[in-house]
């Protein structure tokens, strides 16, 4: 009968992240197929609207990551934008195409990296038309993997001495893992790798996805569907792995570690496969970021970047998947998009709005989080999920039967 | 079935347990009975793996056990009811049980079925958060718990401790029931009177010695144990 249910709940969520997709398609194509004069502002290829999608898809897999550590595993670890770093470089590294490299790494007289993986792909399937596409999508999900894989080992790595600290010590090592991380790559002497402390640019982004019609203009957008659909994917297996019994088996190292190891469960080992996942998710979300923003940079990954998404995280709800998603998109919306007017001078006549001017648009923003730490403490969804929201308590339904 | 011998137990360097020999029979009751700081609980978080022994050997059914970490000791058959019950208390009943059978791999309907017969308000309570469930219930859930990951050797620790008089002995009622099912029970307990009715066999132990040994009844009229242990 549960086994049932939870079939009942997977067919639900699929239906749910095909429904989500299908929206985003639909709503960033609007520009694409009506004539210009009929698309609202907000549709308009350039709306902050896309860049809030696309960031949130993407600091969303980064929270979840995060969430699966800190709010399932109870592993307070701070070192989640050292792990995006790693895989923001393996991705940038491996897909700045072999012709682009001579321009990027201008300073260091080439790459020491000769090849890149849609050329590789492009050497099989053809670079244009078809295969072109085909070489695309095969290189940049190879890399985006591969980023995922360098950070699980660098966590695997790191983890096993790191992870027999406990409580405010690992966040501190982490911490330090993360700023060692950054420091690393912005060496010169790992110049014809990392670039030093240029940027790495020049690699397919989302726009890459974007497919153009043969006058050279947009035919059809699938830039911000690119992110939805990795971080769909990702989101899912992490849920899929903790409803499994291992899912269960970090909560119990969570909520108590003596009675779990009491239960049979290995601590070392389900910790360091936590954090490697986790480590994983990060480097995906990592990956994913360096194609938001077009380009990977050392100094762009710093504790303010772990904080935001720890943020994230607790205003969501630690432990809770859907509270992480849904606060991602309200942080992104509001740093991004909706608190933009606090930054510019509003003069209503002849007055003046006070206070307005750059830089406010912060203040308020940590004013608004203040509030729900203060008076909202659980977070959005404390540790339940969206489903368990509309679910009728089957506690009750037992008792009623009971008596 | 279970032989301890010679067991020594350092926490830092002060010896906890000085080198205890005892004996658990199979698919009988044994208690350990002692007084605070008498290496009761070091004893079995030492068989159970958690903690090192200095020296000592620990024997389940012949197969040397000592130097097994703790989940290859569950896999071998041995299950701890840890001290002050540590169910996981935001995951619900139904997921605490399933963590008991965390090491198991095979269909769990029956076990489950089974702890649910033994304790029919865990049934009722399934879906709740293991936290909001009472001291006794608790008590039960641990149990149950421990029982999903089909032990030969359950061990209790303090399965009384905090409880109401009449929950205590709805716990030793099931202590024996369990028992009476084919499991071996080593039990350590402050309540050395309810302990030593229940137990086939009783050792005590004094700071880190076991000074006397003797079926349950024995004990129970020994002058020094009464004098010690049950305040007559």
């Amino acid at each position: 009968m549960i086994e049932k249910k939870n079939r009942k709940g997977a067919y639900t969520a699929l239906l749910a992240a095909a429904l989500v997709l299908l929206a985003v398609i639909v709503l960033e194509n609007v520009s694409t197929f009506l004539p210009k004069e009929m698309v609202p502002g907000v549709l308009r290829p350039t709306s902050q609207l896309f860049s809030v999608l696309k960031k949130g898809a993407v600091y969303s897999l980064a929270a979840v990551s995060m969430n699966l550590l800190n709010g399932f595993t109870g592993l307070f670890s701070l070192g989640q934008a050292g792990f995006m770093l790693l895989g923001a470089y393996t991705y940038a590294i491996f897909t700045v195409p072999a012709a682009g490299k001579d321009a990027v790494y201008y300073l260091f007289g080439g790459s020491a990296i000769k090849f890149s993986f849609q050329d590789i792909f492009g050497a099989l399937f053809g670079t244009g038309g078809a295969g072109g596409a085909v070489s695309l999508v095969l290189g940049v999900l190879t890399a985006i993997i591969l980023a995922g894989c360098v950070a699980a080992l660098a966590a695997c790595l790191i983890g096993l001495p790191v992870l027999r600290l406990k409580g405010d010590y690992l966040a501190i090592a982490t911490l330090g893992f993360a700023e060692i991380i950054r420091a690393v790559f912005q060496w010169q002497a790992l110049g014809p790798i990392t670039n030093g402390a240029n940027m790495i640019q020049g690699f397919p982004t989302f726009s890459s996805f974007n497919i153009t019609g043969a006058d050279g203009k947009v035919a059809f957008r699938l830039s911000t569907f690119v992110p939805f659909l990795v971080a769909i994917v990702c989101i899912t297996v992490i849920v899929m792995l903790i409803n499994s019994s291992y899912g269960r088996a970090f909560k119990a190292i969570r909520e108590d570690e003596i009675a779990a190891e009491a239960m049979g469960i290995n601590l070392a080992r389900h910790k360091l496969l936590s954090f490697c996942i986790s480590a994983f998710f990060a480097g995906v979300s990592g990956a994913l970021f360096a194609m938001f923003v077009n380009n990977a940079q050392a100094k762009v990954y710093t504790t303010t970047m772990t904080y935001e998404i720890l943020l994230i995280v607790v205003i969501g709800g630690i432990g809770s998947i859907s509270g992480s998603i849904i606060a991602t998109f309200l942080y992104v919306a509001c740093s991004e998009w909706w608190l933009r007017f606090l930054d510019e001078t509003m003069t209503i006549g002849t007055f003046q709005v006070p206070f307005l001017r750059a830089g406010f648009r912060m203040v308020v923003f940590s004013i608004v989080i203040m509030i729900v730490v203060l008076f909202f403490r659980r977070g959005i969804m404390g540790d339940k999920e969206l489903p368990d929201l509309w679910k009728k308590r089957p506690r009750k339904a037992g008792k009623e039967g009971a008596q | 079935m279970l032989r301890i011998d010679n067991l020594k137990v350092s926490y830092g360097g002060i010896e906890a347990v000085k080198g205890i020999t005892f004996q658990v029979p199979e698919r009988q009751i044994v208690t350990l009975i002692g007084a605070n700081g008498a290496g009761k609980s070091t004893t079995l978080r030492t068989v159970a793996g958690l903690v090192k022994p200095a020296s000592g050997r620990i024997h389940l059914q012949g197969e040397d056990i000592t130097a097994l970490s703790p989940d290859q000791i569950v896999s071998k058959g041995i299950t701890l009811v840890p001290e002050g019950r540590r169910v996981f208390p935001d995951l619900t009943v139904l997921e605490n049980l399933k963590i008991g059978a965390y090491l198991r791999s095979d269909d769990l309907s029956e076990d489950l079925k089974w702890v649910y017969d033994l304790f029919p308000r865990l049934k009722e309570r399934s879906w709740q958060a293991a936290g909001t469930l009472s001291g006794g219930e608790q008590q039960m859930l641990a149990v149950g718990r421990a029982l999903m990951s089909r032990p030969k050797i359950i061990m209790m620790d303090e399965p009384s401790l905090g409880l109401a008089p009449l929950v205590v002995k709805g716990i030793f009622e099931i202590i024996r029931e369990i028992n009476r099912q084919g499991v071996t029970v080593l039990l350590i307990e402050q309540n050395a009177n309810m302990a030593l009715h229940t137990a086939d066999l009783g050792y005590v132990l004094e700071t880190g010695k076991i000074t006397l040994t003797g079926p349950g009844r024995e004990l129970l009229a020994n002058e020094a144990v009464k004098k010690a242990y049950l305040g007559s």
